[in-house]
């Protein structure tokens, strides 16, 4: 019995420092060196500012850009405390809230789903290319723009499938915004 | 359901079954202490580690030996991590000044992820410092992952070994699991997702201009303007990789795989479902090796395919409807959309993919999750929650979902025994009164805790109901599948619970720590008795355990057994939950 537990200890404390310490700071290491902006978050920076991440979503609520989705992290895309909204299918509380969603972006037409329900870590960088197209008419309007033009970003942006198979086609909501922002700067 | 979600499902489990073969002819080599082409480097480091920690590797041991050492080893690694948690603010590391984690919850997270459980009652994020995350957290992903692995070893002896006493040496097949199998994986497997986006840095966490300010107004009415977004990082790639492998689940992020920092692409969404399955697939060949019975090792796959199969078919199914509760909403897939209940869901990987992972991890006791459980139809959200019922034999954790299914295996062939009015053989031994026993234990512990624990705490509105986030069915729902996956190692949640509070902490403590190590005795002690047995030659009358009749009898073994036990409680929460839902009523 004590022999067990001292081999315990002195196993514990070898492998702690190996699987703990080495192990991770060796991955860092090799990362930071050979793939830096990857292991950094890929930011984005516009005129020596840095703007945010291109896998993390940011709130969009004006109507010259185009929403992300609603998010449950923090006061919203909070990328420091990371949540879904949890809420069950027969909650009130999620019905209410679709439906706040759905009276502040509908264009009269039924609302892709993606674009009025939460996502699962609150920080969805995306939206489905049919979110994105139902939100052309509004932006355009807004940024007078030919809706045409407006399109084909849209349809410039979209990531598609990965190796055409994997995952679904989607289109990063910053990335949009910041082409539309060159495309056609706000007015103010 | 579309073509191409079933084209990304049918392209996983082809590479699950791909891999199976040569995975598990590997970890049979390494635990056989047979070359491998590791040896050159690693040789050195097995032998300078047995010396530095007094092991002495010939030494062989009985299954009460094996099992102390594993409970001693479990219990220093558990300390180690409660310290770490304790003092946090103390050590380096910590960019964002995280404060000493308190009692309540720094024990509960010891016991989580010593038990491969990584139940987290925390936002990790806001909580738990880089050093934390490294060396209280990341090291039980290999550790623990390393003695379910060992256990399974040591039982697959007490089958193929004939009159002895000993199921082999704990900290040699500790060490040769954790050098030869989860490191090199996990270092190989780290560096794919950074190649897609997982951050794995030790920076503070980086403060961005917003596009577009927001007003915001706060839970006290008060409206600010927020223009900036504070990015969470960290060293997440070398966590990811082992928490994925080694079947464990806890994420460095609250939001867990559904984090774009911890699972940004397709790919590296694949490759962590892939993992899950990597080792426990592989073991049921190392099964049929160590036994000299390669057959009966597909036999057992088999009956996990099916099983995995029927979950994967229900979830997408369910998930692919959508809420009829949601009005002036289009949910029809499209060739722009894919539709669905996407509450909870990313769109990256759309429904096929969410309901894919969601029945991958909890086929296996990983836990990771890529979308939230709690927010997934009522049909939906059951397939998880049985998948754990049925005791996460369905591929299982790394190491204990093989050793489950060899309890439910030796129930298969004591049910057929009785059948025919034989007394029951498993692979030449005699299944005997004894080894019943102890199987029986194994299974009855299991429910008695989930149902125990769950029907205590709905009887308990201020400790236990003020937790919930949703009302009715669903709420039960909530409480039910804390305490089945804290049981069962899992660590997923309906995370709508808030678990944070001394009750919850407590009381899923306990159920993680006995759901581990109260089944973990009994198994071993059925292992010891296998191992002492002599092995009896095959008659006509033995029952075979290599047919497709076997792999039917075990499928029909685990669901009964589940059903028996669990369907009066399932009944009344997503079952329930679905006929309301139907009826159009809301909480």
């Amino acid at each position: 019995m004590k022999k067990h537990i001292i081999t315990s200890l002195l196993y514990t404390a070898i492998t702690a420092v190996l699987l703990g310490i080495v192990y991770p700071l060796v991955i860092t290491g090799v990362a930071q060196l050979t793939m830096r902006s990857r292991a950094n978050g890929q930011l984005i920076t516009r005129n020596g500012e840095i703007v945010g991440s291109a896998l993390i979503g940011q709130p969009f609520t004006g109507p010259g850009y185009f929403h992300g989705r609603p998010s449950a992290a923090g006061t919203g895309y909070d990328a420091s405390s990371s949540s879904g909204s949890n809420l069950g299918p027969t909650s009130k509380a999620l019905m209410d809230r679709v439906e706040g969603s759905v009276k502040a972006e509908s264009n009269g037409a039924d609302i892709p789903v993606d674009l009025v329900t939460a996502s699962s870590s609150g920080l969805d960088p995306d939206i489905s290319p049919a979110a994105a197209m139902y939100q052309v008419s509004r932006v355009a309007r807004e940024r007078h723009l030919d809706s045409i033009r407006l399109q084909q970003l849209v349809m410039q942006t979209v990531t598609p499938r990965q190796f055409g198979l994997l995952g679904e086609p989607r289109v990063n909501v910053l990335g949009l915004n910041l082409a539309l922002d060159r495309l056609q700067p706000m007015q103010r | 359901m579309t073509l191409n979600g079933w084209l990304q499902i049918g392209l996983f489990i082809a590479a699950v079954l791909l891999l199976a073969k040569p995975m598990g002819s590997y970890m049979t080599a390494v635990f056989e202490r047979r070359k491998t082409f590791l040896d050159p480097v690693l040789g050195p480091c097995e032998r300078a580690l047995y010396r530095g920690t007094g092991v002495h590797p010939e030494e062989e041991m009985r299954w009460t030996h094996y099992t102390v050492a594993m409970l001693t080893f479990s219990a220093a690694t558990m300390l180690l991590t409660y310290i770490v948690e304790r003092v946090q603010l103390w050590l380096p590391l910590n960019p964002q000044h995280l404060a000493n984690v308190e009692p309540a919850l720094a024990l509960n997270t010891a016991i989580s992820f010593t038990t491969n459980t990584n139940w987290q009652s925390y936002t990790p994020e806001s909580t738990m410092s880089y050093l934390t995350q490294m060396l209280g957290l990341a090291t039980h992903n290999f550790w623990s992952a390393a003695v379910g692995l060992a256990l399974a070893i040591a039982f697959v002896r007490g089958i193929a070994r004939r009159e002895m006493k000993t199921l082999g040496n704990f900290w040699v097949d500790l060490t040769r699991g954790i050098l030869w199998i989860l490191l090199p994986i996990s270092i190989v497997f780290a560096f794919a997702l950074v190649s897609q986006g997982v951050v794995q840095n030790m920076k503070p966490y980086d403060t961005v201009k917003l596009l577009e300010s927001q007003k915001v107004t706060g839970a006290d009415g008060k409206t600010t303007t927020v223009s900036t977004q504070t990015i969470a990082q960290g060293p997440v790639a070398s966590q990811e990789a082992i928490k994925m492998l080694g079947t464990n689940g806890g994420g460095f992020f609250n939001a867990n795989s559904s984090h774009p920092f911890e699972n940004p692409t397709p790919l590296s969404n694949f490759l962590q479902m892939l993992s899950i399955f990597l080792i426990p697939a592989g073991l049921c060949i190392t099964l049929g090796q160590m036994v000299r019975s390669p057959k009966h090792g597909w036999a057992v796959l088999a009956a996990m395919v099916v099983l995995w199969f029927a979950g994967t078919l229900t979830s997408y199914w369910a998930e692919a409807h959508a809420n009829p509760a949601l009005r002036g909403v289009d949910s029809h897939s499209s060739l722009a959309q894919s539709g669905g209940n996407m509450e909870g869901k990313e769109v990256r990987f759309g429904i096929a993919n969410s309901a894919l992972f969601a029945t991958v991890t909890t086929d296996a006791s990983c836990g990771a999750v890529n979308s939230m459980h709690d927010s997934f139809t009522p049909l939906g959200g059951m397939v998880p929650m049985v998948n754990i019922l049925l005791g996460e034999v369905v591929f299982g954790g790394v190491g204990a979902g093989l050793y489950g299914m060899l309890v439910f295996v030796v129930m298969s062939v004591f049910i057929a025994g009785l059948m025919v009015g034989r007394t029951p053989e498993y692979l030449g031994k005699k299944i005997e009164s004894f080894d019943v026993q102890m199987a029986m234990l194994y299974l009855l512990i299991f429910p008695l805790l989930i149902l125990g624990f769950s029907a205590v705490t709905v009887l308990m509105p201020n400790l236990g109901l003020s937790s919930l986030a949703n009302h009715g069915p669903h709420g039960f729902s909530e409480i039910l599948y804390a305490y089945t996956s804290a049981t069962g190692n899992n660590g997923s949640a309906f995370a709508g619970l808030n678990a944070n509070t001394h009750w919850y902490n407590y009381s899923l403590a306990t159920a993680m720590f006995f759901g581990r190590f109260m089944m973990i005795i009994p198994m071993m002690a059925i292992a010891g008795s296998l191992a002492a047995k002599k092995s009896v030659p095959a008659t006509s009358g033995t029952f075979p355990v290599t047919t497709p009749l076997f792999t039917v009898l075990l499928t029909g073994v685990i669901l009964i057994v589940g059903a028996l036990t669990f369907f009066p409680a399932v009944t009344l929460g997503p079952v329930l939950e679905h006929l309301l839902m139907r009826a159009g009523q809301s909480f």
